[in-house]
């Protein structure tokens, strides 16, 4: 029991160890990525084009999950205000719900399946290819060319998907509430208006941006340090979605809790 | 153009290179021969400072690469040019921006130069008609010669060419072959040509340095290590299986290892 204990123990201290290992290792790259940061400023085309990249990968899928979610929140917010007999609060009630917590969670969430798989797999296969080390070779810094557009491009992206998510989750609502439901369509509108505050949009546009520098430093990060193997990629790609959603989900309680 | 002295190496607590030390002469086209695995693109890999010795000095033009910043660094890279074993194209560019990426990234030519300097290059590997196509269209022996291709655009004082004879047809090889020794007589270049293939390197190289086990076993021109009466040198360059130098990674007795049965 006792030794059972203490090797349990040992392995909570290999754990922590390579935990503190792993975040030594992110700081260290976000170091590199800052020093490389001018590179890429200077050519804004290639952030640009990581942008696009990013919106075009996740749109359709952003687009899709947000308004089922905004569908979903109609019905739930339906039945639960129409017990309350307060049926014209649907709109405000799933304003609320998107903008501060469901839009920047679940994009990030979908970025981080969607794009920040595919940004992963992308560099860790340069790393495999030596198309990394040919670039050094170069006299490139392929931190500058690949790491930092890449990142920043992901930067750029989650705010603005989660823009879009909430737009469309709104739709959503509507269409249940509205169209399905019978709410009424001024008041849906009229009551949104009223009780959402600037404060709740900030809240929701911090959250998305804190996000999405979180979703995309680890995606960049585990492509860049992955091992240059077939099987060392793939479990790089599993990381980063691991990775990402916990870190998110994390993030999320701290931030909200930070701002109430 | 290349000192090298006393190098030592290890990679995950294996020796690569223990007290290595080797010469490379300006404008002559010098070979690195040896068996599989003994670190030969490891070599080329610390002499362009991807890597740093943990003991001994490397120096290129003068200046030790290890210790070089960062800038300085760079400016060295910019006049080498390394062909890589295993090409390294750049997978989203096409043929021809790949070849053009280094001029694109470092100098300011007009586009009409651009053309004009990257056709001219791909024409001389054969490949000018392929120049729309991406990497992965390419064969294996394509790729190697658009990525030679790629390593002579920027006329480097210094060419690095690991294993540039590896999948090549009869005729692509004698093309490479007379393309190295060109950039050589033509141009001035300093060559460093990384190969096992004993035949064809003794037609180009000026020198050679046999590598195994971390150390120089053996140096010389082409015809000196033909006639050498060195038995390491003479099983490398005879191709023998069974001689002083080890064809075998290194590991326990063969016997020993298959009779207990795998514990
Ligand atoms: N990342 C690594 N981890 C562990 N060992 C490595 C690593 N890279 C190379 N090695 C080892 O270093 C040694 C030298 O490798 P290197 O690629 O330099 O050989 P080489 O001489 O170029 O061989 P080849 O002629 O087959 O290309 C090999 O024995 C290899 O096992
Ligand atoms: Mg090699």
């Amino acid at each position: 029991m006792a030794a059972r204990s203490r090797g349990t123990l040992r392995q909570v201290v290999r754990r922590l160890g390579d935990g503190v290992r792993k975040l030594g290792a992110v700081m260290y790259f976000l170091a590199g990525m800052l020093r490389a940061m001018p590179y890429a400023v200077r050519r804004p085309a290639l952030v640009w084009r990581q942008v696009h990249n990013a919106g075009v990968l996740s749109l359709v899928i952003i687009m899709t999950s947000g308004f089922f979610v905004g569908m979903v929140i109609g019905l739930q917010g339906y039945d639960a205000f129409s017990r309350l007999r307060q049926e014209d609060l649907l709109g405000a009630g799933a304003a609320l719900t998107l903008l501060k917590e469901l839009g920047p969670v679940v994009t990030a969430l979908l970025f981080a399946g969607r794009a920040g798989t595919a940004l992963t797999a992308e560099i860790g296969l340069m790393r495999a290819t030596d198309q990394l080390s040919a670039m050094e070779v170069m006299a490139i810094d392929p931190m500058g060319r690949i790491a930092v557009p890449r990142f920043l491009g992901g930067v750029v992206s989650v705010p603005l998907l989660t823009a879009v998510f909430n737009s469309v989750g709104i739709l959503g609502a509507y269409f249940v509430g509205v169209q399905l439901m019978g709410v009424d369509n001024g008041a849906f509108w009229s009551q949104m208006q009223e009780y959402v505050e600037t404060g709740d949009v900030w809240e929701g546009v911090l959250k998305s941006i804190v996000f999405g520098i979180t979703a995309s430093l680890v995606a960049v990060f585990e492509g860049y340090t992955s091992e240059r193997t077939a099987e060392g990629v793939g479990l790089a790609t599993t990381r980063t979605v691991v990775v990402t959603s916990v870190l998110v989900l994390i993030l999320d309680y701290m931030i909200t809790a930070f701002l109430l | 153009m290349i000192e090298v002295d006393g190098l030592r190496y290890s990679i995950a607590g294996r020796m690569i290179f223990d007290g290595l030390s080797l010469r490379v002469p300006r404008g002559k086209i010098t070979a690195f021969m040896g068996p599989s695995g003994t670190g030969k693109t490891t070599l080329l890999r610390l002499i362009t400072g991807q890597i740093r010795p943990a003991a001994g000095r490397i120096l290129v033009d003068g200046q030790e690469v290890a210790t070089l910043t960062r800038p300085a660094l760079f400016a060295l890279r910019r006049r080498m040019g390394m062909l890589f074993q295993n090409s390294a194209l750049l997978t989203d560019y096409t043929v021809f921006e790949n070849v053009a990426f280094p001029l694109r990234e470092h100098t300011r030519l007009p586009e009409r130069l651009v053309r004009t300097v990257v056709l001219t290059k791909l024409h001389t590997v054969g490949l000018r008609g392929a120049a729309r196509l991406m990497p992965s269209e390419l064969s294996g022996g394509m790729a190697r010669r658009v990525a030679l291709a790629r390593a002579m655009v920027l006329d480097p004082d210094l060419l690095l060419y690991d294993e540039p004879f590896s999948g090549l047809d009869p005729i692509s090889m004698g093309m490479v072959l007379r393309l190295i020794r060109a950039n050589n007589d033509v141009l001035g270049v300093t060559s460093v040509v990384v190969s096992h293939d004993v035949e064809e390197i003794s037609r180009i190289a000026d020198y050679c340095y046999v590598v195994s086990g971390g150390k120089i076993i053996g140096a010389g021109t082409p015809v000196e290590l033909q006639q050498s009466d060195s038995p390491l040198v003479r099983q490398f360059m005879s191709g023998e299986a069974d001689g002083p130098v080890p064809f075998h990674y290194p590991a326990r007795p063969y016997r020993e290892e298959l009779l207990d049965g795998g514990a």
